[in-house]
């Protein structure tokens, strides 16, 4: 025991390396602090934000007609042609499509959120979250893959609908403006089933965090003071899963209005903003349009956070 | 003699905040001592300036004569049980309490044997395969107690030890620490918001406010002879006596402390202090009588032992009491 | 919220609740079965027939190969250079106050934030800027700095349950911060690293968007798809592959759950 008891109440003798360098750290606490930040903030600042700001600053060049080479000097050209007709009307499709594909999925993921959040129990709590998760999860491109098999012309869709003698209504549908189209798999209704297919599961898991989060007694007091199910449902339970809803939104609408690849291979041939850009910096070697083009988004959802930050959204992320 | 623990005009600001302005104390070796005082008076902040997990903004702080700040926890030779127990829940009870003497580099047999005697000091042995899950509040804190003390320190830091256990746990847990201490002749220093604590086990007090020392004496010294109006109320629960009144008495004009248990219904006695009152309210408490009297517009509460009769609610009541009992306070807050 | 002891869930919920799974899982189950269909030219349903024979034409294509092992290189050193700076992010927002630690998670978060496109495109012009030839290691640039908030996610959860008083008794008790970090931190951010490294592999493991503006002409298994669907070159190959990378990608998954079920949930919403 002799060797465990203490002889000093300051032991600065122990000097190991790893105790020296401890202490030096210890005494320094920003030297720590520099230690630890430093190498995620370099690499996030010069590879992440460095680009992008690169990305940013070539949206005021403008790009020569004649030889299609990158003139240097500031201009507001490429925003002037980011809102000519052609182009806004891309903008807007997105945005629409954006809107749209968020408020189905906030339909369809509220049910399963508040079945989760307030009737499963145990075993069916770990089904409810497993089954949430794996396809959210699962490829991206599988995802899509899945989808291309069910729409073909060929597909099960065709089948199912031939087997229940509905043949008429799909081609009464895919014969509608805008939304129809040869078949469901080259259509805009297409390119939505497969964004909200997609991006849906986003929204499921913040709606139920949210849920979760209303006490149980506050429902009953609802319903104990006369609220029908249906009163309780608009004037309690909705306005609290709200700020859920709002955060999930935040992933559907950002990343329905970022895609190129969902409407490249499920759609019409009318561009969104992701296909523009992609097809910008490709083929037609525009980088200054393309990155003029990548600043919609980047407001767009600069507005929506900002808008999300004030209703409380990002507590139930 | 060297004090265990000296602190010369130690300040620790956060930000705008004094946690704690410019204290002075020194605690004794061997000593218990107490630092009392409600939540964010700068209590908890003193004992973390003595582990080392807080650095002082201003001041010097030794340690049995050797310069403390500046010195990172695992330099000092001072352990602490915390609030909430902080034992490691991933390691056995074994590996806990055996923690200290492992990363000090201690061979394993030699620490398994010291653990275990440590577990069997606080009554738990044989409890040393078990985790931390696996035990009970009171037992959880046995074990941040060995796991201290198997360290051997020079100063053992108690933050609120007592907080989480139920009543009578409290009291068995009180009676076992006081002995422990004087078995093992080692400085505690703990951290209570409790004045029945502090004052049934401490030897010397220190009652803090505000960042500040009110009072630093014997537990009889703070209670009978409170030094602010702040320290009669939180040790206890004394009558303050404005200064107009105290004059009225023949005393200097000064707030002044009474013991509410120091004062009888009734005269009675030679040389008494005595007043006319009229009773407001009376509770029974068991053991006495609380009665709150109202005397010239100031209300006065009277401790009485239950056996004594009680004048009814609006009857006129003598109250008297010793001169002595009469505490003047300092001017100041 | 609890559950309403008695009550159980209304009909037209459980209904919803189970279409809408339904509507999950049904599409997925679908790559399962093509996997095995006899029809080489089109994705007629049903399958006129069952059989095991592209797995085996699957197995001897170099192509499909050479992406697979593509994919897992880039994922595993992208998940280790995340591993590590999600870490020590997370270790500096967590165990330290200092100013500006919004602005750091607001950092970190943004490259999942903002659309993939976003990234691609940046990374792929400040390249061409810069003169860096498209190589493997442009590709984990790329894929590293968008996995990095998924470890920082999962440790940042498991660092606010190890915080404070669990570190500040280890160095009371005489361990300095190697030896606390060695003891305490790691046995206890352990699994939740584990799990988002997983995630993190997953989410490399699958990414497209951004590796077709990084990845020139390498292929990783996700760009390979990508041109299969894009131009359709052997139907049947692509359906095997598709489910071999489903059952790849469940696993990390279902690892990840099992790993961080006691406790905080994966953060599943940081995809």
């Amino acid at each position: 025991m002799s060797a465990i008891a203490q002889q000093h109440a300051i032991e600065t003798g122990r000097g190991s390396m790893a105790g020296r360098v401890s202490d030096f750290l210890w005494k320094h606490p920003h030297v720590f602090l520099t230690i630890l930040l430093g190498p995620p903030l370099l690499w996030l600042g010069i590879i992440y934000l460095g680009s992008l700001l690169a990305l940013l600053l070539q949206s005021f060049f403008s790009i020569d007609d004649y030889s299609g080479l990158i003139n240097y000097e500031f201009t507001l050209a490429t925003y002037r042609q980011l809102l000519n007709d052609a182009n806004f009307d891309i903008i807007i499709r997105t945005i629409l499509m954006a809107a749209i594909v968020t408020l189905f999925s906030a339909v369809i993921a509220f049910p399963i959120a508040y079945y989760a959040a307030r009737y499963a129990r145990g075993k069916w709590k770990v089904i409810f979250y497993l089954g949430v998760m794996l396809p959210l999860w699962s490829s991206y491109l599988v995802k899509i893959y899945a989808w291309k098999l069910i729409l073909a012309k060929e597909g099960i869709l065709t089948w199912l609908v031939t087997k229940l003698n509905l043949l008429w209504l799909l081609d009464a549908w895919l014969s509608l403006p805008v939304i129809g189209g040869n078949s469901l798999s080259v259509s805009y209704t297409g390119t939505f089933i497969v964004f909200v297919y997609v991006w849906m599961p986003f929204m499921i898991l913040p709606i139920q965090a949210a849920l979760e989060r209303v006490p149980t007694n506050l429902i009953e007091a609802s319903s104990d003071l006369g609220g029908t199910p249906q009163q309780t449902f608009r004037h309690v339970l909705f306005p609290l899963a709200l700020p859920g809803i709002v955060a999930g939104s935040i992933f559907t609408f950002s990343l329905t209005l970022g895609d190129y690849i969902i409407p490249q291979i499920i759609g019409s041939s009318r561009l969104f903003i992701g296909q523009a850009v992609y097809a910008q910096q490709g083929t037609a070697g525009n980088i200054p349009l393309a990155a003029a083009f990548t600043v919609v988004p980047i407001i767009i959802m600069g507005l929506y956070l900002w808008m999300a930050r004030r209703m409380g959204a990002f507590d139930a992320l | 003699m060297t004090a265990a623990v000296l602190f010369e005009n130690v300040s620790r600001h956060f930000g705008a905040v004094r946690a704690v302005d410019a204290v002075d104390l020194a605690v004794a070796e061997g000593e218990f001592f107490a630092m009392l005082g409600p939540s964010g008076s700068g209590k908890t902040t003193c004992l973390r300036l003595m582990a080392g997990f807080e650095q002082p903004t201003a001041g010097h702080i030794e340690i049995f004569g050797e310069t403390a700040e500046g010195v990172p926890p695992y330099r000092r030779s001072v352990n602490t049980v915390f609030q909430d127990y902080a034992l490691f829940p991933h390691l056995s009870i074994l590996d806990n309490v055996a923690y200290g003497l492992m990363v000090k580099g201690i061979a394993k047999e030699e620490r398994r044997k010291a653990a275990e005697d440590a577990l069997a000091m606080v009554k738990l042995p044989g409890y040393g395969v078990r985790r931390p899950g696996q035990l009970s509040g009171g037992q959880r804190q046995r074990v941040a107690l060995a796991r201290a003390l198997v360290n051997k320190p020079k100063v053992l830091l108690l933050d609120e030890p007592l907080g989480a256990l139920d009543l009578k746990l409290r009291e068995q847990m009180q009676e076992e620490l006081k002995s422990l201490q004087k078995s093992l002749g080692i400085t505690f220093v703990f951290v209570t918001h409790d004045q029945g604590e502090a004052l049934s086990m401490a030897d010397r007090i220190a009652v803090f406010n505000d960042g500040k020392i009110q009072q630093l004496g014997t537990p009889e010294e703070v209670y009978k002879q409170p030094r602010t109006r702040f320290v009669a109320d939180f040790v206890g629960s004394s009558n303050i006596l404005p200064p107009e009144f105290v004059a009225q008495l023949g005393a200097a004009p000064q707030f002044a402390s009474l013991r509410p248990e120091a004062i009888s219904l009734g005269q009675s006695g030679n040389g008494r202090l005595v007043l006319d009152g009229t009773v407001l309210s009376r509770s029974f408490l068991g053991a006495a009588n609380r009665v709150l009297v109202n005397v010239n517009g100031t209300r006065i509460n009277v401790m009485s032992p239950a056996a004594t009769s009680i004048p009814a609610e609006g009857d006129p009541v003598k109250l008297s009491f010793d001169r002595a009992d009469l505490h003047l306070m300092e001017a100041a807050s | 919220m609890r559950s309403d002891k008695s009550a159980s869930a209304p009909f037209g919920l459980k209904i919803a609740a189970a279409g809408g799974l339904l509507f999950l899982h049904l599409p997925l189950l679908l790559i399962f079965l093509y996997a095995f269909t006899t029809e080489e030219k089109s994705y007629q349903f049903p399958p006129p027939g069952l059989t095991l024979k592209w797995f085996a034409v699957t197995w001897e294509r170099a192509d499909v190969w050479q992406a697979l092992w593509l994919s897992v290189r880039v994922a595993s050193i992208s998940t280790m250079i995340a591993l590590v700076l999600g870490t020590l992010c997370a270790a500096a927002v967590s165990q330290t106050r200092f100013f500006g630690r919004e602005t750091i998670s607001l950092l970190v978060i943004l490259p999942i934030a903002l659309p993939g496109i976003i990234t691609g495109i940046a990374l792929r012009s400040a390249f061409s800027l810069a003169d860096i030839p498209f190589s493997f290691w442009t590709i984990v640039l790329g894929h590293a700095t968008f996995c990095i908030v998924v470890v920082y996610n999962n440790a940042v959860a498991r660092f606010r349950r190890v915080s404070g008083s669990l570190i500040e008794a280890s160095m009371d008790l005489g361990a300095n911060g190697f030896q606390t970090f060695r003891y305490i931190i790691l046995p206890n951010i352990g699994t939740a690293l584990l799990a988002g490294g997983m995630l993190a592999f997953a989410l490399s493991f699958d990414e497209v968007i951004v590796t077709t503006f990084t990845g020139g002409q390498q292929s990783t298994l996700p760009i390979w798809m990508l041109q299969e669907l894009i131009r359709p070159r052997q139907r049947p190959v692509t359906n095997v592959v598709a489910m071999v990378v489903v059952i790849v990608t469940f696993l990390p998954i279902l690892g990840a759950y099992y790993l961080t079920r006691d406790g905080d949930q994966i953060a599943g919403s940081g995809k």
